[in-house]
């Protein structure tokens, strides 16, 4: 049997409009079908807006890339219908390791917090969490919902129009015109999108390479995050070790500036290198192997009028941290309800704005975080160094240093501070929750609240009364009423209530809190809900 | 609370003797890192964000820009 990233998935067949005098006009395109493209396109057709997903190739990610899959992209997979295969399959962890030199310096324990249906971390190959998506984005279409993937399908111009995006795809029967009436570039870092459009990436460029090299072996290390600071096996380099399902573990060996790529990337390199790691006596089998630089950049702007940059086409981030792929989803889970009102013309276009300014925020947070981790790794001084190796030797004897070690730090979501969206907030209310934030999850009585919550306004009333449902201007907001004392952890009192005896959430529909209260006032609500959709 | 910059150590003679006899004798290199261990220690003890932010500007000697 092939490999899974072997295997095509949506070759490429002849699509009707391929034979059209006219080139057929698409409600949305998505070009890209890595982990954002198949997640935005997977959330219009739930959102009724006919998608079709266009790819220069036919399979998942060639080799597995990203590892590290943080809770809240999870818990978006749930509301997209595909969560429970992903979970599944990954591999759960939350302890870790910190070597310094020839000795460890301390172990950790994530401590997850609990009440929560979804892990902190599960680590899955990239190609399995996409896979999972392709196998989603299929049963809709078995469904009838209005999505299409198609393969072998390279977009080579974009001509933005008025009222439309026109593309040129090229296909293995030749080229053919389509236009859509919004485009989402899920891309890729390289975007050609971007390049054709013309636009920026500017960032900062690390000087660096890492080996990476997934390994499939029957070892008995435990299930949890291995990270050396210059290991003697790899001077004055760092390495990391890391567990994925299937007996295949994750190398990342950094190996400095000047390498001579090609030579690093063969057996007759790699073998040795590994053996010096994981000592002569393991047997292993060499799955992938890359190497790979990386940049901390981002675009100045998401939007360009119809055309809406999603993903690693957007912003690109170092490896540490898992901020990558975990973003990216959050992307498309800001932007697509945005396109379902703009296309309904419930919300202006404008509303496609605070994508960009709420998206933005949260690429310059990974920005910032994923670059203080590489630079603790990677010290850019001599005296950046001391103070690494510093904090790192106490560390070993003091807990005080331990948090100051950063190997990266694990994505967490953004809350969107500031956003032009956000409602008034209730001062008695937990910080946690304010406007801007993603609902945290808990246990109810029966079940979890997130599988309650998204895919459609909601007024979340927590011992408060409050009407069945409102319409505003056309927009349902449906009450989701939930008694206090439901609560069997109390994980619902803390997060969503604090002292409070009561509280009313405005939730959109990516499950992020838009405003709150303390008591039900409707003018209040309706007020809110304006804001929230950009109407006022 | 807000850095202090009048004396503050009792027996100040003491103290510089003791922090020089802490390099004697020692490389450059090992000298650095026990500084920069140091500059960790003390800091953490002050833990105040306010207050190293004002050490950081007066190690560098820059005059304050408020009381
Ligand atoms: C070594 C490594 C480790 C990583 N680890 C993590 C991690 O642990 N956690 C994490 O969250 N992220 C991680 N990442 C980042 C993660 O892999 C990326 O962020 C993620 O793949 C981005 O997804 P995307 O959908 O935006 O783009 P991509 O996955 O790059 O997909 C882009 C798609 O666009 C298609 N395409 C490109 N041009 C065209 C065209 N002209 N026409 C049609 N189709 C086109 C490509 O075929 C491709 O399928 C890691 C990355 C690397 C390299």
């Amino acid at each position: 049997m092939g490999k899974i990233f072997e295997t095509p998935l949506y070759p490429y067949r002849r699509s009707p409009d391929q034979d059209r005098p006219a080139p057929a006009r698409h409600a949305a395109i998505v070009v890209g079908a890595g982990p954002v493209g198949l997640a935005a396109a997977i959330d219009c057709a739930l959102n009724d807006i006919p998608v079709v997903v266009l790819d220069e190739n036919d399979k998942v990610s060639f080799g597995s890339r990203a590892i590290c899959f943080a809770k809240r992209p999870l818990e978006i997979l749930d509301r997209l219908g595909c969560g429970a295969p992903v979970v599944d399959k990954g591999v759960q962890w939350r302890h870790g390791k910190v070597f310094f030199r020839d000795r460890q310096v301390y172990e950790f324990d994530l401590l997850p917090e609990r009440g929560h249906k979804r892990p902190a971390f599960i680590n899955l190959q990239q190609y399995w969490f996409e896979h999972y998506l392709v196998e989603r984005l299929k049963a809709l279409a078995a469904e009838g919902k209005p999505i299409e993937i198609r393969g072998g399908n390279r977009v080579v111009s974009v001509r933005p129009g008025g009222d439309h995006v026109a593309l040129d795809v090229v296909t293995p029967d030749g080229p053919y015109a389509i236009e859509a009436e919004w485009l989402i570039a899920c891309d890729g870092a390289l975007s050609p999108i971007r390049a054709m459009l013309g636009l920026d990436f500017v960032g900062r460029v690390f000087e660096d390479n890492f080996l990476i090299a997934d390994v499939v072996m029957e070892a008995d290390f435990p299930t949890e995050r291995w990270f050396w600071f210059d290991p003697p096996f790899n001077p004055g380099q760092s390495a990391l070790l890391h567990r994925q399902p299937d007996n295949l573990w994750r190398i990342d060996l950094q190996l400095g500036w000047n390498v001579d790529k090609e030579q690093e990337k063969s057996p007759e390199r790699v073998i040795p290198r590994l053996k010096a790691m994981l000592g002569e006596e393991v047997d292993f089998e060499l799955e992938w192997v890359s190497i790979y630089t990386f940049q901390c950049r981002r675009m100045e702007k998401f939007r360009h009028g119809r055309v809406l940059f999603a993903g690693d086409a957007a912003h690109q981030v170092s490896p540490f941290g898992a901020r990558g792929a975990n973003s990216g989803l959050q992307d498309a889970d800001n932007l697509v309800w945005k396109l379902k009102l703009v296309r309904d013309r419930i919300a202006p276009e404008s509303l496609l704005d605070s994508y960009d300014a709420e998206r933005v925020a949260g690429a310059d947070e990974n920005l910032l975080n994923s670059s203080r981790a590489t630079d603790f790794i990677t010290p850019k001084s001599e005296v950046s160094r001391l103070f690494r190796d510093a904090a790192l030797d106490l560390a070993a004897r003091h807990t005080f240093a331990r948090p100051l070690v950063n190997s990266g730090r694990l994505s967490v979501p953004c809350t969107y501070d500031g956003s032009p969206l956000n409602g008034p907030d209730a001062d008695a209310l937990p910080r946690r929750t304010r406007p801007g934030s993603p609902a945290p999850d808990a246990p109810l009585g029966s079940g979890w609240l997130l599988d309650r919550l998204g895919g459609r306004f909601q007024l979340l009333a927590i011992g408060a009364p409050a009407p069945d449902s409102l319409d505003v201007y056309g927009v349902p907001v449906e009450t989701l009423r939930l008694d206090p004392n439901d609560d069997p952890s109390g994980a619902l009192r803390e997060r969503f209530l604090g002292g409070a005896p009561a509280a009313l959430y405005l939730l959109r529909p990516d499950q992020h809190v838009a405003a709150r209260w303390t008591a039900y006032d409707e003018g209040a609500v309706r007020a809110a809900l304006l804001k929230t959709i950009g109407r006022t | 609370m807000a850095l202090i910059t009048t004396p503050n150590i009792v027996d100040p003679d003491d103290f510089y003797a003791e922090l020089i006899a802490l390099h004697q004798g020692r490389a450059k290199e090992e000298s650095d890192a026990i500084n920069a261990r140091l500059v960790l220690l003390l800091a953490n003890h002050i833990g105040d964000r306010r207050t190293l932010r004002e050490a950081f500007e007066a190690a560098i000697l820059q005059e304050r820009t408020e009381p």
